[in-house]
């Protein structure tokens, strides 16, 4: 086949192109005994326990950012959202809507990252649809994934779970991921080396549920960051929680990032890290389990599950006073005086 | 230096404190002039950590908020003329008008675009040179300059299609319309840090000379901040009343020449209607005459749109510091940062969304 350099509309009829289309950039990249037999769905064998289903959509803009580019981004955020409900990815599919134009280089730069991201987690891509609209329409590529896990029987994780007395751990620094895109797409530059934090939780989550297997309830803080997953938790359980400001991770750069932007660093979205809220008798396993794991290196304990305040979320600030920390409103824009 | 951290240290801070604990001797309230700075002190619960008899109250301080409701309906009725671009930062779009916000008139067919530069809107007039780009001007002296420099370079890059829509405020006027109005009682003032920074502290040798008032200039970080109400504290006991400067690191006296140059160059004072004020005389920035090419209100016929306040929205008495918010019937109730009734919940500086975000009232 001639290797065309850019999408065009005829990929996406679903005739020859688009098979061809299929074939070259994905088939090769992902072939496995259930993709190879490219049915209308991919039939998957369960060993009991329950399913996790999730869906993911991506439309990050620019594409591709230090640290990931969108089809990372997309595989791990399935997988980590899969994950989080204490189940084992094994299968995703993915949809992409590709605008006409875009350079067929970058899209096989999106399905080697892909690839590469899959294996990295674990995880087999067993179906796929691709789509193209015309230019205008798209903004280069929109991705999503969803993805099927297996959660094995005695595993109880829901954002229901948590109760007073539990433990908050968080996994690690927090803001990486969205200072590094405002950055980017702002075009503001800052001096310090600001990455994505983006990567598969599957792994790390297998080792935390080891040592401590009654963990009540894990969250990925993506977008709106901690302080929004916190808040959902804290409604979903009936329970307040309560946080140590010196006790959460920020990396320096990111600090200053957010300092100059007027940001908080506890709504910034990240793509890499999550909150653990687990029964106090099985804290300081979970910790050291996290610890141990390269993920999971920074891990603090940042707070508890309180009686009080059911619902809400409270900081305890450095100069000891209290304030509330509300769930994301609106959108996050730096100031303006 | 590990900047952030040092400033936020809680052995000084404590330290701070204590000395403030141990001169306070009588009830007295200081007003904090710029809404960053209710933010910051709601932000890292300072409120909470003062003696009971040292109270903070918020001032007008915050450019969205004192932005009179026409003014904001006159900014709505330029966005519906054809082939405009509205380019504005990003606190305005979510503001009221009398019938719907600038956000709503974008989803409805407006061309509205938020920008963290005024320079950025320059380039758009670049890029566009059928349609007019019209930046939203809002703010005070810290932000008038950029806005000034914007207009001086379109012209230098001989644009014609690039307007300014100038709802500038000068901060003097402000406080002298609070000291006057007599509603609060104050025995001293937070001055404005990034305010100051543009016209110097001796902008503010007026509230000493003609008001006896003491004004400490102060800087965003927590610990500016107890520095700050200290060194009044300090000036209040011993009967003193002079401009201090504890922002050193931003602030001269003079301030930044070039910045207000560049400012009076573009903007003179013209009389101007304060949300909560009313009008006062002098206290707003009309683009001159020479520059007229370049003012959006003489470039357009804005049509005369009747407004009104929202009703039951005492913004106005938040920004005198005569009430504070949760006073407000409104408060929490029908008036939260996703469905705000005035500006003061709407804005990163204003007030209502300072103690909303913040506020342990039941806590």
């Amino acid at each position: 086949m001639r290797k065309e350099d850019r999408i065009t509309m005829a990929h996406g009829t679903g005739g020859r192109m688009t098979q061809r289309l299929i074939e070259e950039v994905f088939g090769k990249k992902f072939s496995n005994p259930i993709l190879d037999r490219m049915n209308d769905a991919a039939l998957l064998p369960t060993g009991g326990g329950r399913l996790a289903f999730s869906i993911d959509g991506h439309v990050v803009s620019p594409l591709f950012f230090p640290g990931g580019d969108i089809g990372k981004i997309a595989v791990f955020g399935t997988v980590n959202d899969l994950a989080m409900m204490g189940a084992r990815p094994m299968w995703i599919v993915a949809s992409f809507i590709i605008e006409e134009g875009l350079p067929m280089e970058t899209l096989r730069r999106i399905a080697d990252s892909m690839s590469e991201a899959a294996a990295r987690a674990g995880v087999q891509l067993v179906g796929g649809d691709t789509k193209v609209v015309e230019k205008g329409k798209g903004d280069g590529v929109y991705i999503s994934v969803a993805g099927v896990g297996v959660v094995p029987q005695g595993r109880d994780i829901d954002a229901g779970n948590a109760r007073p007395g539990d433990v908050v751990l968080l996994s690690g620094p927090i803001g990486n991921h969205g200072i590094t895109i405002m950055t980017l797409r702002e075009g503001l530059e800052f001096d310090a080396e600001v990455t994505s934090d983006t990567a598969p939780l599957n792994g790390i989550v297998e080792e935390i549920l080891k040592a401590a297997p009654h963990v009540h309830v894990m969250r990925d803080a993506t977008r709106g960051g901690l302080a929004t997953v916190l808040n959902e938790i804290a409604s979903a359980s009936g329970v307040g929680i309560e946080m140590d400001e010196d006790a959460i991770p920020v990396e320096e750069p990111v600090e200053r990032a957010c300092a100059l932007l007027g940001l908080d660093p506890l709504y910034v979205a990240n793509e890499g890290r999550f909150a653990a809220i687990v029964p106090p008798e099985e804290a300081d396993a979970a910790l050291a389990a996290m610890r141990s794991h390269p993920l999971g290196e920074k891990a603090a304990v940042i707070g508890e599950v309180v009686e009080s305040h059911p619902g809400r979320v409270v900081l305890r600030t450095s100069l000891g006073a209290k304030r509330i920390v509300g769930p994301l409103t609106g959108d996050l824009l730096p100031r303006i005086c | 230096m590990k900047f952030v951290d040092e400033f936020k240290d809680p052995g000084l801070a404590r330290k701070i404190l204590k000395r403030i604990q141990q001169l306070a001797d009588r009830p007295m309230a200081f007003m904090e002039f710029c809404g960053g700075h209710t933010h910051a002190i709601m932000q890292h619960g300072i409120r909470q950590l003062l003696p009971e008899n040292v109270r903070l109250l918020s001032g007008p301080g915050c450019p969205v908020c004192v932005t009179s409701q026409k003014d904001i309906d006159r900014a709505i009725a330029l966005s519906k003329f054809p082939d405009v671009i509205i380019t504005t930062f990003g606190d305005m779009v979510r503001v009221p008008g009398t019938t719907y916000t600038l956000q709503e008139a974008s989803a409805s067919g407006s061309d509205v675009r938020i920008v963290y530069s005024p320079m950025d809107a320059v380039k758009l007039a670049q890029e566009h040179p059928g349609r007019e780009v019209i930046f939203l001007g809002v703010g005070f002296e810290t932000t008038a300059p950029g806005i000034a420099a914007s207009i001086l370079q379109a012209e230098r890059l001989g644009l014609r299609n690039y307007s300014v829509f100038s709802m500038h405020k000068y901060t003097p006027p402000a406080m002298r319309g609070i000291l006057d109005g007599g509603e609060v009682h104050l025995d001293g003032v937070i001055g404005p840090g990034h305010v100051t920074t543009v016209t110097g502290s001796k902008a503010w040798e007026f509230l000493p000379k003609e008001y006896r008032m003491p004004v400490v200039v102060s800087g965003f970080e927590p610990l500016d901040i107890l520095l700050t109400v200290e060194m009044l504290v300090e000036q209040v006991v011993k009967g003193e009343a002079r401009v201090e400067n504890a922002y050193g690191r931003s602030v001269l006296p003079e301030g930044n020449v070039v910045a207000q140059q560049i400012m009076d160059r573009v903007f003179q004072p013209a009389d101007a209607d304060w949300r909560g004020l009313g009008i006062m005389p002098l206290s707003g920035m009309a683009i001159r005459p020479e520059y007229s090419a370049f003012d959006a209100e003489t470039k357009f016929d804005i049509p005369d749109v009747p407004s009104r306040e929202p009703p039951g929205c005492r913004c106005g008495e938040v920004l005198r510091g005569v009430i504070e918010p949760p006073e407000c019937p409104l408060f929490g109730k029908v008036c939260t940062p996703d469905t705000p009734r005035g500006p003061c919940m709407v804005s990163d500086e204003g007030a209502c969304s300072a103690y909303y975000l913040y506020q342990m009232d039941d806590i």
